[in-house]
């Protein structure tokens, strides 16, 4: 996983509540067994006229040419919501994006996303939403998102802190792989299991018969 | 110190010190599909890292494999049968079990687990499946995960996890005649909305909860993914000892004796504090129909669907999409709505009793016509024990088709599916937009309301047709 670094870049409002992970990536797009190839799926039901074909739909918002370079989405309640498809989020990052703004996030989503360094900032609604507005009138604008300092800013002045764990922030910054880290501890593990095994040999002895 | 059940097993999971906000936990049980299993041990494979604890790891086909009879690991969908085949292949190379198209315990995971006795009062068990949850009706404590996690889990036993905050929702009363745990959590997501649960574990408790089987349960349970919660748990009692008993990976002997011992004690202490107590009462809960594309767009089957103007707060957004998209009217009565077809099944309602409650009201009656009918048995377990019922003859005489076991078009993978604007009445778990088709538009209900349905060729009231 690269290391997460501040970065400035075009934010896309897309102000639904609820959007699952169905519309994010249809499982129709899901071809191959593999984490790429799954940008151009990307929203697809919404994103193009008919399914199967790519012709844009130029009422979807990042078919705006304004927001082509897009790196950061500006979402409603609860996004990435159903199914827990890590392929929503393969996706989004092959797209592009690198930070998902929201009022809440579904947990299985959000754990994704910091999988592969997508960094998911959870805002009240009260602050994304005057937020979408300015990105959805001056369609291009730039956010630009410190993690390091947990900041937030836009181009006139806003900004505004969020909070994140403190582990999976020290994760993105460091880009270290968490099966890696776990992996160090694995003297640890055994000697919990070893011990586990004995108080509740009935979790372990029907798996070896 | 007082802890409910969600403490009890988390504390007894938990190993070492908390790193920063996470928990390292212990996982005791791990369960993998075609669709997001396949791809995780391909990647811990192409990174040479071996899975940790083979025994406690469990793959099955159900996702993508076609349920037509005859079924091959040819798909419908395209590609499908590379993720047969990646699966199969992985699951050889990590030696861990597999249940594959041809065992007669193939079946939907959250079917197939809890039938075997892989899933375990008191456990941990994750699977990268959002349905997870199902199996916290056992008194487990069961999420799901995406597929990386799914790799950290395989390569560890143990996965690094916030702990989350602890909800109750006590639910008095009892259920109506005629009104099943289906109805009941979709009355939930209508009254608390599908964020409401969000950040907890949702610990169901109350009368209306421990007079249900544990099928029901399961049923209860299996939604808590739509409501937004980590996940949700049942406390273990003698309906789930009963359950649970004799099952193939159940303990026996002394290690029985200790676990039921153990399982008994997870209840909650009765002075344990949760962050968030909610109550409900069931007793007036009618069978629920959702009319838009979220589950918490849901109304009484007596009812219509709504007007602007009674939309609350949490269904304003997105209320005018769902209505364009369903193709609905405000105030339209959700009876008079006609169905072009009828689908029983998913990892929410599809075991035995599921299929006994719709044959009931099948029997000696015939699928309207112009509706296409389907039902597909949760498990190869569960079809057989319908078969010996003779309850396949009730469905293919009322004009049922009768499909092998999966999740078949529960979701549209590419393959199945029901057309654009059809109507679907579906005993399912998700109504968004294109999940059963493109374009199709599906009403989430219960079986017997799916039944009812196919029958009157519109959505119908199970509760009006003599059984």
């Amino acid at each position: 996983m690269e290391p997460f670094t501040t970065f400035t870049a075009v934010a896309a409002p897309l102000m639904r509540d609820n959007v699952d992970t169905d519309a994010i990536i249809p499982s129709r797009e899901i071809r191959q067994v593999s984490k790429s190839g799954l940008a151009d799926g990307l929203f697809a039901g919404w994103r193009y006229l008919s399914i199967g074909e790519r012709d844009p739909d130029p009422a979807f918002i990042l078919n705006n040419p304004a927001l082509k370079n897009a790196r950061i989405l500006v979402a409603g309640e609860n996004f990435g919501c159903g199914s827990s498809r890590e392929h929503a989020v393969w996706a989004l990052a092959e797209y592009g994006f690198q930070t998902i703004i929201a009022p809440s996030f579904n947990p299985i989503f959000r754990k994704n996303c910091l999988a592969n360094g997508v960094l998911p900032v959870v805002l009240a609604s009260s602050i994304v939403e005057p937020i979408a507005r300015g990105l959805a009138a001056a369609p291009g604008s730039l956010l630009t998102v410190n993690l390091e300092e947990q900041k937030l800013q836009d181009e006139v002045g806003g900004c505004w802190t969020f909070e994140i764990d403190s582990e999976e922030k020290r994760a993105l910054l460091s880009g270290l792989d968490p099966i890696d880290l776990t992996l160090t501890l694995s003297d640890t593990i055994a000697a919990f299991r070893d011990r586990d095994e004995r108080e509740r040999s009935w979790a372990y002895s029907p798996l070896s018969r | 110190m007082e802890r409910t059940i969600f403490d009890k097993i988390w504390d007894g999971h938990t190993i070492g010190p908390p790193a920063g906000e996470a928990d390292l936990v212990l996982i005791d049980r791990i369960l993998l599909h075609e669709r997001t299993g396949g791809v995780a041990l391909k990647s811990l494979l192409a990174r040479d890292i071996p899975v940790r604890d083979p025994d406690h790891v469990f793959a099955v086909m159900d996702h993508i494999v076609d349920t037509f009879p005859g079924r091959t690991s040819e798909t419908l969908m395209p590609t499908g049968k590379d993720f047969i085949v990646a699966t199969r292949e992985g699951a050889r190379a990590a030696g861990i079990r597999l249940f594959d198209l041809d065992s007669p315990d193939q079946g939907i995971v959250h079917v197939m687990s809890p039938e075997l006795g892989i899933v375990l009062p008191g456990t941990t068990l994750i699977c990268p499946d959002s349905h997870t949850c199902s199996q916290g009706a056992l008194g487990a404590l069961a999420w799901g995960i995406g597929s990386t996690e799914a790799e950290h889990a395989l390569a560890t036993s143990t996965l690094r996890v916030q702990r989350p905050k602890r909800m109750r929702l006590t639910i008095s009363g009892g259920l109506a005649l005629g009104v099943t745990a289906k109805d009941l959590a979709l009355a939930l997501l209508g009254r608390f909305g599908v964020g409401g649960a969000a950040g907890h574990i949702v610990e169901y408790a109350g009368s209306a909860v421990e007079a249900l089987d544990i099928e029901q349960r399961l049923t209860l349970c299996n939604m808590g993914t739509e409501f937004a919660a980590f996940s949700a748990i049942i406390a273990p009692d003698a309906t789930t000892v009963d359950y649970v008993k004799g099952r193939r990976y159940a303990p026996v002997g002394d290690d029985w004796d200790r676990a039921v011992n153990d399982w008994l004690a997870l209840r909650s202490d009765a002075e344990a504090i949760f962050d968030t107590e909610l109550t409900f009462d069931a007793s007036d809960v009618a069978p629920m129909v959702t009319w838009g594309t979220t589950p918490q767009q849901v109304v009484a089957i007596d009812g219509a669907v709504p007007a602007a103007d009674e939309v609350g707060k949490a269904m304003v957004e997105g209320y005018q999409r769902a209505l364009h998209y369903m193709g609905l009217e405000p105030r339209t009565a959700m009876e008079s709505l006609k169905i072009d077809a009828a689908f029983i099944g998913s990892c929410t309602n599809s075991r035995i009793s599921d299929l006994r409650r719709a044959a009931a009201i099948l029997d000696g009656r015939k699928v309207a016509p112009g509706v296409k009918a389907i039902c597909v048995p949760g498990s190869s377990n569960v079809k057989r024990q319908a078969e010996e019922e003779g309850l396949h003859r009730v469905f293919q005489r009322a004009g049922f088709e009768w499909r092998e076991s999966g999740c078949s078009m529960c979701f549209f993978a590419g393959g199945e599916s029901f057309g654009p604007q059809e109507r679907v009445v579906s005993s399912t778990n998700r109504n968004f937009e294109s999940r059963q088709g493109p374009g199709t538009r599906t009403h989430l209900a219960s079986p017997e309301t799916v039944a009812a349905s196919a029958i009157a060729g519109h959505i119908a009231d199970p509760r009006k047709l003599e059984i």
